[in-house]
């Protein structure tokens, strides 16, 4: 592996061992997402292929229907940091959308505030 | 805005996410007043942060690097197909300023918990909240055995703005609770120059 990160993942490492095991020792993403990006498949998860582990199925599977990127990491007990990265092999492949959240400050008008605080009140 | 959204593929409409934080010292009561209000019991997420060692002898050439995982607790409230409500509950350790940056980014505001017993927990939250432009309320948990202060007290213990709202509310409860957080959002709007008229409250 003449391409591969220095040995720094020691005895000390703990349980970043995990992690980027799975992520092919990358720790930079593509993508900076936020935690409440939401995450949506496209399509059923595939079979395993080759370059996919079933973590990135798992992701596949949870989200067919719409996650935010800390509840994919809660679900499957990963950092937030490896699921980007696992997001980042999806998108590649066209497996998932990932849709940022919009800034608050260009929310429409004050729809967004009647409908947070009208639901609020009836919960 | 949206990534691997190919022109073929059917327009499913993503609902709108919302994130709004809750902070304030260690065991004041955050992850509490986030069950209170979810649909679901808080789930927990990580970032693992690398940390080049610092004040290490540099001439020694070797770095240490420490990791550290921070967990933070979220919960979710769902209202209808199109709009969620992520509460996150900040990391009680107010060293992981880069986890702070991360769930700031985006949020419409923020709780800041405080107890009276331990009001100075909470000057970190307030700090970080005012300079990063951050709109935020304080709510003051009744514990069981705390005096009770009055809240022009609190404000002034915490040399907040005139503007920020000041509320006491009990965190296990979900009406305490919600009424904090629809205190928030007309702080908000308040900010942005607006105030929505709740449909069952005239005028």
């Amino acid at each position: 592996m003449p391409d591969a990160e220095p040995l720094w993942v020691d005895d000390d490492a703990g349980p970043l061992v995990r992690p980027y095991a799975m992520t092919g020792g990358r720790a930079r993403t593509r993508n900076g997402f936020n935690v409440i990006s939401l995450v949506l498949a496209t399509a059923p998860a595939p079979q395993l292929e080759v370059g996919l582990t079933p973590e990135h199925l798992h992701i596949v599977d949870l989200c067919q229907r719409p996650l935010a990127l800390a509840e994919v990491s809660a679900h499957l007990h990963l950092p937030l940091g490896t699921v980007r990265v696992l997001l980042d092999d999806l998108l590649a492949r066209g497996l998932v959308r990932v849709s940022e959240p919009r800034p608050p400050t260009l929310l429409p008008d004050n729809h967004v505030f009647e409908a947070l605080i009208n639901g609020l009140r009836k919960l | 805005m949206d990534y691997g959204n190919s022109d073929d593929s059917p327009t499913v409409v993503l609902p709108t996410a919302i994130k709004i934080l809750v902070a304030g010292g260690f065991g004041v009561g955050k992850t509490t007043l986030v069950s209170a209000v979810s649909e679901t019991q808080p789930l927990r997420t990580e970032e693992v942060l690398t940390e080049t060692g610092v004040g290490v002898d540099d001439l020694s050439g070797v770095e240490e690097k420490s990791t550290t995982t921070v967990a933070m607790d979220f919960g979710r409230i769902s209202f209808g197909d199109d709009l969620v409500l992520y509460l996150f509950g900040t990391p009680g350790q107010d060293r992981f300023w880069f986890v702070w940056d991360e769930l700031a980014l985006g949020a419409l505001g923020a709780v800041v918990l405080a107890d009276t017993r331990r009001l100075a927990d909470s000057f970190p939250s307030i700090d970080y909240f005012e300079r990063h432009g951050v709109p935020f309320i304080v709510a003051v948990n009744c514990f069981e055995g705390a005096r009770r202060y009055d809240l022009p007290d609190v404000r002034l213990a915490l040399n907040l703005d005139p503007e920020v709202p000041v509320m006491l509310c009990d965190a296990r409860l979900r009406e305490s609770s919600k009424e904090v957080l629809i205190a928030l959002l007309n702080h908000v709007l308040r900010s942005r120059g607006s105030r929505v008229e709740a449909e069952s409250v005239p005028g």
